[in-house]
């Protein structure tokens, strides 16, 4: 019996010594800070997540391989752009792993549900290019944040320019989802305010992309110019398919999603299309010079607007981490200093809104060779009206 | 909608239709009368449009992608007969649902690492790239109406193939009674084979000659792949001009429904489907071997 009493107390005492050299609970600073990057990395958009992902770890790669003088860890997570399986993906970075930041998506039913989870958990999110309104709009919260643009922005710069063209009709199409829905409403705000008239709004399912009676009936009504959301194969097949439906008669405008990244895919077809979005080709500050060249170096391709849209993300959140000097418990501080930073983007310098969304200049750009180059500014520091955002 | 735009779009149902029947062809063969449910098809369909866009950007030429591309085609669908589906006609529908899904991911993910995730285009070969105008706005292009005729002879052939030659006639027997006509001492094996083959082939024709309309993209197979089994359910297993009837009766279904119901025209295809199938549960056209 005596042997097991002190059998006891010698492991009580091992034990109470063990527990009093275990790390005490981490400080603020001299800690690495936890990047959840929850991107898709297969499937149709995976080219989009390697891009944002370049973007964002070339700015982190340009400070020192830190962010806000904190070291930096990435939890990666491939989000398949699978909405189901979202809000079980966006748990594993926020409960198990325990990470500081969430930054994702591309998909907007994916970022959807990260943004409800972040609302839940009060976990910083930064979506560095979902469109949907929602996510900066019913779902706006002081701790979700995004550096791309809302599906209505490039829509509203169109329409702008429709109306600065003294072009007086027009028809809509597009695919019937929130993304093009929103594009559309943005496009119809500023031309109907500014005097044209719709003729006739059409859509058809997602991702259909027969798109010949539709041509047929576009040819029927003549309208003026035609404005649609397209993207990615949808997009390429389109712009093929209106012109070899011979309707160069019929001006053809869209949001700049219709020839971005599938410029290769649409040839020489497309040439000289007209588009409207937060980034293009040639744009000549110095900010915008020197993030390309760096880029085209360090991954031996040209960037895009993901790669700008996850410099950005970087970008943003060095100027949270800077303004607590790495602290993350200053919760309220951290997220003041966000929304109020000011990001010297390649793009142009921008500004969070009230709702958290860039506030940005559309510009106008023309499909020339592979390339969107920029001919002129649609609208100057346009912000999202984020509908339902109560902040 | 006035009468001129009202024909073009009959024109666009019957084109759509054809295409449909041409994509589904391959599907016809192989679930229609050998009764294999290959969920494959669809990745059979990507593996041809890949194929028409390497090698077509290699030779500078769609015909000679297409001349190299359906031999390709066939040998491989001879090896994945051999191989993979040799071992499924015995087993459960449920176990070769399982293979065939496996085999799309396995084939996704090949294609991933062979090519890539980008969106490309194929050229329209010269001779067929002018249009048609058919109204001062609209014109069509000669592209679509060639395959529409392609898909034409390809119904004719394959009828003429299941209905009136020796490999037919092996066929459909075996689609009726395997064991027997091994009994009878013909390699029944060897007609699979082949009509797997053919079948796989047609599939990837089907997605190298509808590539310059269609542009290449990952996950162009899952899209098809309902569509085509739809048709097939519709037209009645078994029957390639039933598979015909069913692909344009979903044209018309389709083209109609975007311009004249747009809200519901999502749905609208499978509601026909619905509708068909409560009227003639087996299909608008079963019958044995037609």
């Amino acid at each position: 019996m005596s042997i097991n009493k002190n059998r006891r107390a010698t492991v009580g005492a091992l034990a109470a010594a063990g527990l009093a050299v275990l790390p005490l609970p981490l400080l603020a600073q001299g800690r690495k800070l936890k990047i959840g990057l929850m991107l898709p990395y297969t499937g149709t958009f995976a080219q989009l997540g390697e891009a944002i992902t370049n973007g964002f770890k070339l700015h982190v790669a340009e400070t020192g391989g830190k962010l806000g003088g904190m070291d930096v860890e990435y939890v990666t997570v491939d989000d398949e752009s699978a909405p189901p399986k979202a809000v079980e993906n966006m748990n594993r970075l926020v409960r198990r792993d325990n990470v500081d930041v969430v930054v994702g998506t591309v998909h907007s039913g994916v970022a959807l549900a990260m943004a409800n989870v972040a609302r839940q958990t009060n976990t910083t999110l930064i979506v560095p290019n979902a469109g949907a309104g929602d996510i900066t709009g019913s779902l706006c919260a002081p701790n979700i944040f995004r550096t791309s643009f809302t599906n209505w922005q490039p829509g509203y710069g169109m329409g702008k320019v429709m109306v600065d063209r003294k072009i007086k009709s027009a028809v809509t199409l597009t695919w019937k989802y929130a993304a093009g829905e929103e594009a559309v409403n943005g496009f119809k705000e500023a031309f109907v305010a500014g005097g044209g008239k719709i003729i006739k709004d059409m859509s058809l399912p997602f991702p259909n992309v027969e798109f010949q009676p539709f041509l047929t009936e576009i040819a029927s009504l003549k309208p003026e110019a035609v404005f649609v959301f397209f993207a990615g194969a949808g997009a390429a097949k389109f712009v093929k398919d209106y012109m070899a439906a011979g309707l160069k008669s019929i001006a053809l405008y869209g949001s700049g999603f219709l020839t971005d990244g599938v410029a290769e895919a649409i040839g020489d077809v497309g040439q000289g299309l007209v588009t409207v979005l937060h980034y293009g080709d040639g744009i000549n500050n110095p900010k915008n010079i020197a993030f390309r060249t760096r880029y085209a170096t360090t991954y031996k391709q040209q960037p895009d607007v993901y790669a700008v849209q996850g410099y950005d993300a970087a970008q943003l959140l060095a100027a949270g981490l800077t303004a607590v000097k790495g602290d993350l418990s200053k919760k309220a501080e951290f997220h003041k200093a966000m929304s109020t930073a000011k990001i010297d983007s390649p793009r142009g310098p921008f500004t969070l809104s009230k709702a958290h969304n860039p506030i940005q200049d559309m510009y106008i750009r023309q499909l020339k060779g592979r390339d969107n180059v920029v001919i002129g500014v649609a609208v100057k520091g346009l912000a999202d009206p984020a509908l339902g955002c109560k902040a | 909608m006035d009468f001129p735009s009202f024909l073009i779009q009959v024109l666009n149902a019957v084109q759509y239709g054809l295409l449909l029947f041409l994509v589904a062809s391959g599907l016809t063969l192989i679930f229609g009368i050998m009764g294999i449910i290959n969920l494959a098809h669809g990745s059979f369909y990507m593996i041809g449009a890949y194929l028409a866009f390497v090698l077509s950007s290699a030779t500078g030429s769609l015909m000679l992608a297409l001349a190299i591309g359906v031999p390709l085609a066939l040998i491989f669908g001879w090896l994945l007969e051999w191989a993979v589906f040799t071992h499924l006609y015995k087993r459960d529908h449920l176990e070769q649902v399982l293979l065939t899904y496996g085999l799309i991911l396995f084939f996704e993910e090949a294609r991933s690492i062979l090519v890539d995730n980008d969106v490309h285009s194929v050229a329209i070969p010269e001779l067929l790239q002018a249009s048609i105008a058919l109204t001062e706005t609209l014109s069509y292009p000669v592209y679509r109406l060639f395959i529409s005729v392609v898909c034409l002879a390809i119904a004719v052939a394959l009828y003429f193939l299941i209905r009136y030659t020796r490999l037919g006639m092996m066929i459909r027997a075996g689609s009726h009674d395997r064991d027997m006509v091994a009994a009878l001492g013909i390699n029944i094996n060897l007609v699979y084979r082949i009509v797997f083959a053919l079948g796989v082939a047609l599939a990837a024709f089907a997605g190298m000659i509808a590539a310059p309309v269609s542009t290449v993209y990952p996950g162009m197979g899952s899209h098809v792949l309902i569509v085509s089994f739809v048709i097939v359910v519709i037209g009645g297993i078994g029957s390639v001009w039933g598979a015909l009837l069913a692909a344009l009766v979903i044209g018309f279904t389709d083209t109609f429904g975007k311009v004249v119901f747009p809200d519901y025209a999502g749905i609208l295809v499978y509601v026909v489907m619905a509708a068909v199938l409560l009227w003639r549960p087996e299909g608008i056209l079963r019958k044995s071997g037609g």
